[in-house]
């Protein structure tokens, strides 16, 4: 089971290098896609009950891990299928015109490397979310990087390779630091132990005798877990390329990346934070996590005040709300987190394949060009409008249920500056993505800004019902889960909190 | 052996001022080749490990990649890209060798009053300070230079650095090194190479601070060429 997860999305991509025909690798991508989240859902259906562990523990299925898979599988399966739609607007064979600049032409790269890329990704983010030895769970978030710099750099032009080239050196170097976690981690093991193989750099292993590990080393480790992975996951202010990459990337892949990618990178700081708490000084990493989560909102803030392209506007977003994850871990709100993290990648990824949709439509991914969106693309209107009501945590979204829910925590916790900070925050990202997404939904437009070309009267686009199917799902997902609550979902993410609020994984 | 191993951390040291002052890249190319082989005579003197095979051919491996793969690798991409110095650098030269002194007073300084210590018994005291001053000034070339051969070469510093601590502190668990070794590889010449190649065709010169097109004030910068 755990075995297939992995190698079906490998194998499939060795695949798609080779098929040559672009129906049967459309309609392989998208079966692929199908048959990993069966799997996941099989998990799903089988909890508490999981697996045999492979590679002698080094791969199993816990709490956390399923949670952060299940998004990742799900959000693939919507941009496969949104993919379907996408390549045959996107497949044209010939140099194509720049929407932001005019005289420049650019081809786009060729789609058996864009499927391979993708299945690829799918591969190893499978491989951290199951990963429970943290140097395989390291190796498989720097072979996401290997994977998502390509499809990145799908258009290719100047702007894609500049925000290509940021992202790998950015990464790298955070990734660079992470491992000098698990070196930190492995030093932290005592001598004894480590050198007769008995304490292995397996979660479990450290997790049964963290009272034993050096709390320096432990100590050191953690911080370089939130400097290396809180780079890759864009908590400020190691975000920087985060608002580029996901402004050039292709809407499906910014969709992926936001609502899959930054989680998996999360999962390490998370399984650096389990150790503190096992190892006896949870105050430590907690408060780390509460202020870097913080500094996040407050950056994204800034910048979404104002912020007239959309796409840079989401990503902003997906700084905000990683702060969100690390400030629920730490104050002790691990069940918020998880259904905050169950939410936010749905309505995310929603949003970005929305945002796919827009720029088809009106070929500017400025806000103050579109206007009246309701009337011209009722439903794209209609789910942009939802998708802004959720991100910004509005009830009944299950946003507004995990957002309160750690605004609670910290009122619990005795940490009134905290929440005053939180709360003011989420207020003014709510008032700056407003007065960017309502004029853009209702809005006429302002007279004298009237373009001869004409971005106010839509170009006759129909966004193929591939496109426009998978947000809809997925943006209802969310919509349903702020509603009710299903018994296993809460379940999962009741045992995921334990996990991570208790130390021991149950 | 500890005189032997002092005498290679000095000359680590030594090669990575030499990479912060000077502007030829050729020049860093080369030196970082023979840093390479330093850091590799360097793992194998660290006094808390017994030479076993798996030490003996991490050490062949790394010090293979750093001294020939990566040097030939870079030397072609230099031939690719038609350039030969970085004239104008973000930080300049004689002050980026001032930066790394004092990075390297301050880490020796902070190792021996921040009572961080190495769980071995007998391990030498210049160990943790050097790989941190390494790492530290493989971070900085990155970011005071704008070249992108120059930021690679930053990079292998890094790498050099962790390298280091690697040996110095994870030896006893298995595998956790070559993960790290296997990966590196990958990202250098898999897709910094192929980034490389597509930066100057596209750019017509490796120079990144040419790439301003992102931005979140479009309107005050001059977009596109």
């Amino acid at each position: 089971m755990i075995a297939g997860l992995i190698l079906i999305p490998l194998v499939a991509a060795g695949a798609a290098f080779a098929i040559r025909s672009h129906p049967v690798r459309r309609a392989m991508l998208v079966s692929v896609a199908a048959v990993h989240a069966a799997l996941t859902a099989r998990l799903w259906v089988d909890w508490p009950a999981r697996p045999a562990p492979v590679l002698d523990g080094w791969l199993a299925v816990d709490a956390p891990g399923l949670l952060f898979l299940s998004t990742c599988s799900a959000l693939f399966l919507a941009a496969a299928v949104y993919a379907v739609g996408y390549h045959a607007r996107e497949d044209v064979g010939e140099p194509r015109r720049d929407i932001e600049e005019g005289g420049l032409f650019f081809r786009n790269e060729p789609e058996a490397v864009f499927a391979g890329c993708m299945l690829l990704f799918l591969g190893s983010m499978t491989g951290v979310s199951l990963s429970q030895h943290l140097g395989l769970l390291w190796v498989g978030v720097e072979a996401t990087t290997l994977a998502t710099a390509p499809l990145i750099y799908y258009h290719r032009h100047h702007r894609s390779l500049e925000a290509t080239w940021k992202y790998l050196l950015i990464c790298s170097v955070g990734l660079a630091l992470a491992m000098i976690g698990n070196f930190a981690l492995a030093a932290s093991i005592p001598r004894a132990e480590a050198e007769s193989g008995r304490i292995n750099l397996v979660l479990g292993d450290l997790l049964a005798n963290a009272r034993a590990l050096n709390p320096a080393w432990a100590q050191i480790a953690f911080v370089f877990f939130l400097v290396g992975y809180g780079t890759k996951m864009g908590l400020a202010p190691l975000h920087t390329w985060l608002p580029d990459a996901h402004s050039e990337a292709p809407s499906l892949v910014s969709a992926l990346m936001s609502g899959a990618l930054l989680n998996c990178a999360f999962l390490g700081v998370l399984r650096g934070h389990q150790v503190c708490t096992a190892a006896g000084f949870p105050g430590f990493s907690s408060e780390l996590l509460i202020w870097f989560g913080l500094l996040s909102m407050a950056v994204a803030a800034v910048f979404i005040l104002g912020q007239t392209d959309f796409k840079r506007m989401l990503a902003y977003s997906s700084v905000e709300h990683m702060g969100i994850l690390a400030l629920a871990v730490g104050c002790g709100a691990a069940y918020g987190m998880g259904l905050h993290a169950l939410g936010h990648s749905l309505i995310k990824g929603s949003l970005f394949l929305t945002s796919g949709i827009l720029l088809a439509a009106y070929q500017t991914k400025n806000v103050t060009k579109i206007h009246n969106l309701l009337a011209d693309y009722p439903v794209t209107g209609l789910l942009w409008l939802a998708g802004f009501l959720a991100i910004t945590g509005a009830p009944p979204f299950s946003l507004f249920l995990s957002e309160f829910t750690v605004g609670k925590t910290l009122l619990d916790a005795d940490r009134p500056v905290a929440a005053a900070a939180y709360l003011v925050l989420l207020g003014v990202i709510f008032l700056g993505m407003a007065s960017a997404v309502l004029p853009m939904v209702h809005g006429t437009g302002p007279v004298d800004h009237e373009p001869a070309g004409g971005q106010s009267a839509p170009p006759g686009y129909r966004p193929p019902l591939t496109m426009l199917v998978p947000p809809i799902v997925l943006a209802g997902a969310v919509l349903g889960l702020g509603l009710y609550l299903p018994v296993d979902v809460r379940e999962v993410l009741r045992d995921a909190a334990a996990a991570l609020s208790g130390g021991v994984s149950p | 052996m500890t005189g032997l191993l002092d005498a290679a951390f000095v000359l680590l040291i030594l090669t990575t001022l030499v990479l912060l002052g000077s502007s030829r890249i050729r020049l860093g190319i080369r030196v970082l080749a023979v840093q390479g082989v330093v850091v590799g005579a360097a793992a194998l003197l660290l006094p808390n490990h017994h030479v076993t095979l798996r030490v003996v051919v991490i050490v062949l491996i790394g010090t293979i990649l750093d001294a020939v793969v990566f040097p030939i690798l870079l030397l072609r991409a230099l031939r690719t890209a038609r350039v030969e110095r970085e004239t104008d650098p973000p930080v300049g030269y004689t002050a980026s060798i001032l930066i790394g002194v004092g990075l390297l007073t301050a880490c020796l300084w902070g190792m021996k009053y921040g009572g961080i210590t190495l769980p071995h018994e007998g391990a030498n005291p210049l160990e943790l300070p050097v790989a941190a001053y390494t790492v530290l000034a493989g971070l900085f070339l990155i970011v005071a230079r704008n070249n992108a051969l120059n930021q690679i070469l930053g990079y292998l510093m890094l790498e050099n650095g962790i390298f280091l601590a690697g040996l110095s502190t994870a030896m006893e668990v298995p595998l956790l090194i070559e993960m790290g070794i296997l990966l590196d590889v990958f990202i250098m010449v898999m897709v910094m190479g192929v980034a490389l190649f597509h930066i100057s065709r596209t750019f017509d010169s490796i120079e990144v601070g040419g790439m301003t097109a992102l931005t979140d004030w479009p309107d005050q910068e001059d977009v596109g060429k």
